[in-house]
C-alpha cells in the first residue's frame, strides 16, 4: 500500500506544500509539531528526505508511527536540545510557532540543530482578523484559527510586521518569504509592507543562520 | 558463588564446556564455540555449548527477511506455537503467525532461548563434563551482552548477514538494544518494547526478593537440587507471585479482581487465599514451577540486573550508539511501573543526541507490563505500520521472495 493512499484522510495544505518546495530533495528534515505527518509523509514520499517528527500528541504519534514516519511524542520547548548541532538540512515548524512560549530559544534552537528553519503561521496583521475584532469585538475565529479563544492553543499573537522584526532582533536571515491570500494565491517577498501585511493570510519563512 | 576450585570448572583460559543438552522439544539445536569459545562478560570462556532455537516462516533467497525475536525473563523460544510443556498458546501467537502483525507468510522469525535458560540452551541445570553433574551455581554467571553475542552465532550459522528487524519486551528490549549499539552492521531495525537501558535500583530489588525466597527454601540445596526429589517448589513460586505483581497494574489487578472472594461468600479469619488475587497469584506460582528451573530463574535475573548500557561509555548513553543507522521504534505503556515510559524516553534522548532515526510511542492501556504481551489494537497497529514503512525501506515486496 502507498503511504500517501493511507494517509489521503487529510489534505495537504497550502502552506505545507510551500514549505515542501523550499526542501531539498535527499536532505535531513526534522518536522516538529508534525501532527498527523502529512506534511513529513510528503516529503518522505516524493522529496526522498531522511525524515523525522517531533508531535505533542500522543494522537498524532500513533498515526504517523503507524504509517512508517520516525516521530517521537515530544515537546518542542524542551527536546529540541536533545539534538547535536547540525543534525538536520531543515527544521520545520508549521502553524505551530503560535503555540510556543519561548518564541525565541525555539527559534535558535531550530537554526543550531538545523541548516535552515522553515517556519509557516497565521498572520495576525490580516485585513480579516482585524476587521472581525474591531467590529464584531471579539477575538477572531477563521479557518486559519479556527479556535475559541478559550481552547485555542496559540498563546502568541503577531503579525507578518512583528515576525518580521524578530528575525531583525535576531539577527537572522530570511532567505525567501512567501505570503498566501485568502485565495490560496502564494507570492514571493523581499519585504513586508504595510498592504503586504494587511493581505496576508498566512505566510512561509525560509530563514538561514546569521 | 560457590568456589570453583575444586568442583570441576575450569581455571582461566581454560573455555568451560557444557555437555550437549538433551531434549525432545520441538525447534532447532546448535551446538556453538567449539571451535571458538565464546568470551563472556565475565572473563570467563565458554564452550561448546547448545542453543535451541525455533523458527517460524521462509527465509527468502537474499535473506533479509529475518526478524529476530527476543524472549523476556520467562519466556521462551516457542512464540506461535503451543508450549511444549505447559500446552498453552505460545507468548506472542497473538503478534507473530500468518496473517499477524509479525505476518510469518511474509517474515522469517527468529527466537533463540537465551543463554542460562532451561529450554534447550545451556543453563544450570545442565551437566559439566568434568563432574558428570549438573552446573547449579558453578555455571558462569550470563550477562544480556553474552545472551546477544550467542544469538549472533545462530543468526551467522543461518547465513544471515544482516536482521531485518530485531524486536522484544522487557528483558527482550534490552537484547534488543544491546543488538543495535554492539552489531548495528547486522540490524536494519530494532523495537525495543517496555524497556530499558539499564535496570532501575526497584528493579534489582524486585529480583533480589525472588532471589531470595528461591534460596531461602530448603529445598534449593545451596542450587544443588538436581540429585534430590525436589527442588525450591515454594521458593520458585514465591519469586514468580512477587514478580508478577510488578507485571500488572494497581488498575488491572482493581479491575480483574477487585476485593472478591475465592469460592466463599464470607471471610474465613484464616489464612488461606480468601481473595481472589490470592488464588490467582498462588495459581500462577504453582504453574511456573512446572516450567522452570529455579537456578536458570537466578541466572537470568541477574544478566537483567547487571544490564548498563551507558556503564562502558563512562554513563553516557547516546555514545553506546553513535553513528546509528539502525532504524529504532520504542514502545512504552502509560501504566508500566517496572519499565516506565520515562526509562523509554532516556533511550530516545539518547538517539537523538546522535540523531538516529527514531519512533516513539506511549500506549494508553491498564495493562501495565504485561501490555506487550496481551492483545493491544493500539500497540499492534503501530508495530504493523512501523514494520510495513521498514519493509518498504529496506526494499521487501511483502510477500518472501520465491526463487
Amino acid at each position: 500500500m502507498n503511504r500517501l493512499d493511507s494517509m489521503n484522510g487529510s489534505r495537504i495544505r497550502v502552506d505545507q506544500k510551500l514549505i515542501a518546495d523550499m526542501i531539498t530533495p535527499g536532505s535531513r528534515v526534522l518536522d516538529v509539531g508534525c501532527g498527523d505527518g502529512v506534511l513529513l509523509d510528503l516529503l518522505v514520499a516524493e522529496k526522498r528526505v531522511d525524515g523525522r517528527g517531533i508531535e505533542l500528541s500522543q494522537e498524532g504519534v500513533n498515526t504517523c508511527v503507524s504509517h512508517g514516519l520516525a516521530v517521537v511524542q515530544g515537546d518542542a520547548e524542551t527536546d529540541l536540545n536533545n539534538y547535536p548541532d547540525d543534525a538536520f538540512n531543515f527544521v520545520i515548524l508549521s502553524q505551530t510557532l503560535p503555540a510556543i512560549y519561548d518564541v525565541k530559544g525555539v527559534l535558535r534552537e531550530m537554526l543550531r540543530i538545523g541548516r535552515y528553519a522553515v517556519v509557516s503561521f497565521p498572520n495576525f496583521g490580516y485585513w480579516r482578523v482585524r476587521t472581525g475584532l474591531l467590529l464584531s469585538g471579539r477575538s477572531p475565529v477563521s479557518s486559519n484559527l479556527p479556535h475559541a479563544w478559550y481552547e485555542s492553543p496559540n498563546i502568541r499573537f503577531f503579525t507578518l510586521t512583528d515576525f518580521v522584526g524578530l528575525l531583525d532582533e535576531l539577527e537572522l536571515n530570511a532567505q525567501q518569504i512567501i505570503t498566501i491570500d485568502r485565495r490560496d494565491q502564494a507570492q514571493s517577498r523581499q519585504q513586508i509592507g504595510i498592504w503586504t501585511n494587511l493581505l496576508t493570510e498566512q505566510a512561509v519563512f525560509l530563514i538561514g543562520r546569521s | 558463588m560457590a568456589n570453583s576450585e575444586d568442583n570441576g570448572v575450569a581455571n582461566a583460559g581454560e573455555a568451560i564446556a557444557v555437555e550437549p543438552v538433551v531434549t525432545d522439544l520441538p525447534g532447532h539445536q546448535l551446538v556453538l564455540g567449539a571451535d571458538e569459545p565464546l568470551r563472556l562478560a565475565s572473563g570467563q570462556l565458554l564452550g561448546p555449548f547448545t542453543v535451541a532455537y525455533q523458527t517460524y516462516g521462509t527465509l527468502n533467497a537474499e535473506k533479509s527477511n529475518a526478524i529476530l525475536v527476543c524472549h523476556a525473563l520467562t519466556g521462551d523460544q516457542y512464540v506461535s506455537e503451543p508450549h511444549p510443556v505447559t500446552g498453552r498458546a505460545g507468548w506472542w501467537s497473538g503478534v507473530v503467525g500468518a496473517g499477524l502483525t509479525i505476518d510469518t507468510d511474509d517474515y522469517f522469525v527468529i527466537c533463540v532461548n537465551v543463554l542460562g535458560g532451561c529450554m534447550g540452551t545451556a543453563g544450570p541445570k545442565d551437566i559439566n563434563p568434568k563432574t558428570g553433574t549438573p552446573f547449579g551455581l558453578d555455571f558462569p554467571v550470563i550477562t544480556i551482552t553474552d545472551m546477544v553475542a550467542a544469538q549472533k552465532r545462530v543468526v551467522e550459522h543461518l547465513g544471515i548477514e544482516k536482521l531485518f528487524a530485531v524486536i522484544g519486551g522487557s528483558m527482550g528490549a534490552m537484547q534488543t538494544l544491546e543488538w543495535a549499539s554492539r552489531y548495528p552492521e547486522m540490524v536494519f531495525c530494532a523495537i525495543p518494547i517496555a524497556g530499558a537501558a539499564r535496570h532501575s535500583a526497584q528493579n534489582i530489588a524486585f529480583h533480589e526478593v525472588g532471589r531470595q525466597a528461591i534460596m531461602a527454601d530448603p529445598s534449593w540445596h545451596g542450587g544443588d537440587y538436581y540429585s534430590q526429589d525436589t527442588g525450591p517448589r515454594r521458593g520458585l513460586s514465591v519469586a514468580r507471585m512477587a514478580a508478577h505483581i510488578t507485571y500488572l497494574s494497581d488498575s488491572a489487578l482493581h479491575t480483574k479482581f477487585g476485593r472478591n472472594l475465592q469460592d466463599r461468600q464470607a471471610i474465613t479469619f484464616g489464612f488461606d487465599a480468601d481473595f481472589q488475587i490470592e488464588s490467582y497469584l498462588r495459581h500462577q506460582g504453582s504453574t511456573f514451577v512446572e516450567r522452570f528451573d529455579a537456578n536458570s530463574y537466578l541466572y537470568i535475573t541477574r544478566a537483567m540486573d547487571y544490564f548498563d548500557m551507558a556503564a562502558e561509555y563512562g554513563d553516557n548513553l547516546p555514545a553506546a550508539f553513535k553513528n546509528s543507522q539502525v532504524r529504532f521504534c520504542l514502545v512504552s505503556f502509560t501504566s508500566d511501573w517496572l519499565f516506565p515510559t520515562s526509562e523509554s524516553r532516556q533511550i530516545v534522548y539518547a538517539l537523538n543526541a546522535v540523531a538516529a532515526s527514531v519512533s516513539f510511542v506511549e500506549i494508553e492501556t491498564e495493562s501495565g507490563h504485561d501490555a506487550f504481551l496481551l492483545e493491544e489494537p493500539e500497540f499492534h497497529r503501530i508495530l504493523a505500520g512501523f514494520l510495513r514503512g521498514a519493509a518498504e525501506q529496506r526494499g521487501l515486496n511483502g510477500k518472501a521472495a520465491t526463487p
